[in-house]
């Protein structure tokens, strides 16, 4: 299953952690999935909760959940993903992102940052029927062969 | 009450993004959720009956677990409930600040497995 996204909100998520840098950003991915594909069609930056350790965990709080929740449903897509950086750290999930990922079928994309710019992008698609079988699997991130163009409506 | 209910718990529920059960209480609404759609049982609950401890449910904007009276609290006409799974993660502490050129293994460079269509 690919994971489809803009070019535009391909480099929002980036950004994202470059500017949270030392900290780690986190967001969550709006769209549309179906069998072969999940496809991203809005971005929601959230708030890092844990200002206890940002650097290196992240958690969004339920509330800001709840809110794209609803702005999904009034637009007709759903929570598709996750994203979040890895500052001065591999693109690549932790024991702590296993442990504490829960949204089956879902995207988890990791962007490293290092030094400040964004280097790798990676994401993983979160398998499984139940906590005890789910697994991360990586997923291809496709972007437009085009650019498209940017309309601010 | 409605319950919203979060992607991944759709295929339990018929695709459906909310439910509308009866209940005079969160209690009574999570009962009658399971009720209709028994396969959510083993997702919301532990064997011991208790919300799994990364299942947070909302009433409007409230953590059910910090209502005085918690699952037992009384719902109104338009209530909602929602179902929220935690979303948290983060670089493992003893490893958080090791080179990345050092700890790539297993991940994709850039460019590897990002495909232009």
């Amino acid at each position: 299953m690919t994971l489809n996204l803009s070019h535009l909100l391909y480099r929002d998520l980036r950004t994202h952690g470059e500017e949270t840098y030392p900290e780690e950003c986190c967001g969550i991915l709006l769209g549309r999935a179906d069998g072969g594909s999940i496809t991203v069609l809005r971005l929601v930056r959230a708030g890092n909760t844990r200002t206890d350790s940002a650097h290196n965990r992240y958690s969004i709080a339920p509330q800001e959940l709840i809110f794209a929740q609803r702005e999904g449903r009034k637009a007709g897509l759903e929570i598709v993903g996750f994203y979040h950086s890895h500052p001065d750290h591999p693109a690549q999930w932790s024991a702590t992102d296993f442990a504490e990922a829960h949204w089956l079928g879902c995207a988890y994309v990791i962007t490293a940052v290092e030094q400040g710019r964004a280097t790798v992008t990676n994401s993983f698609l979160l398998t499984g029927t139940r906590e005890e079988d789910k697994a991360f699997r990586p997923q291809s991130i496709v972007l437009p062969s085009s650019e498209p163009r940017f309309n601010p409506d | 009450m409605n319950i919203h209910i979060p992607t991944p718990l759709r295929a339990y529920t018929d695709k459906q993004q909310t439910v509308s059960v009866p209940g005079a209480t969160v209690a009574e609404g999570l009962a009658g959720l399971v009720a209709a759609y028994p396969a959510l049982q083993q997702h919301l609950f532990t064997s011991e009956g208790k919300l799994r401890s990364f299942v947070n449910v909302y009433l409007n904007q409230d953590d059910v677990r910090w209502l005085p009276a918690r699952e037992a609290t009384a719902v109104k006409p338009g209530d909602e409930l929602s179902i929220v799974p935690s979303i948290a993660g983060g670089t493992t502490a003893t490893a958080s600040r090791t080179s990345i050129a050092t700890l790539q293994t297993g991940c994709s460079p850039l460019g590897r497995r990002l495909r232009l269509v």
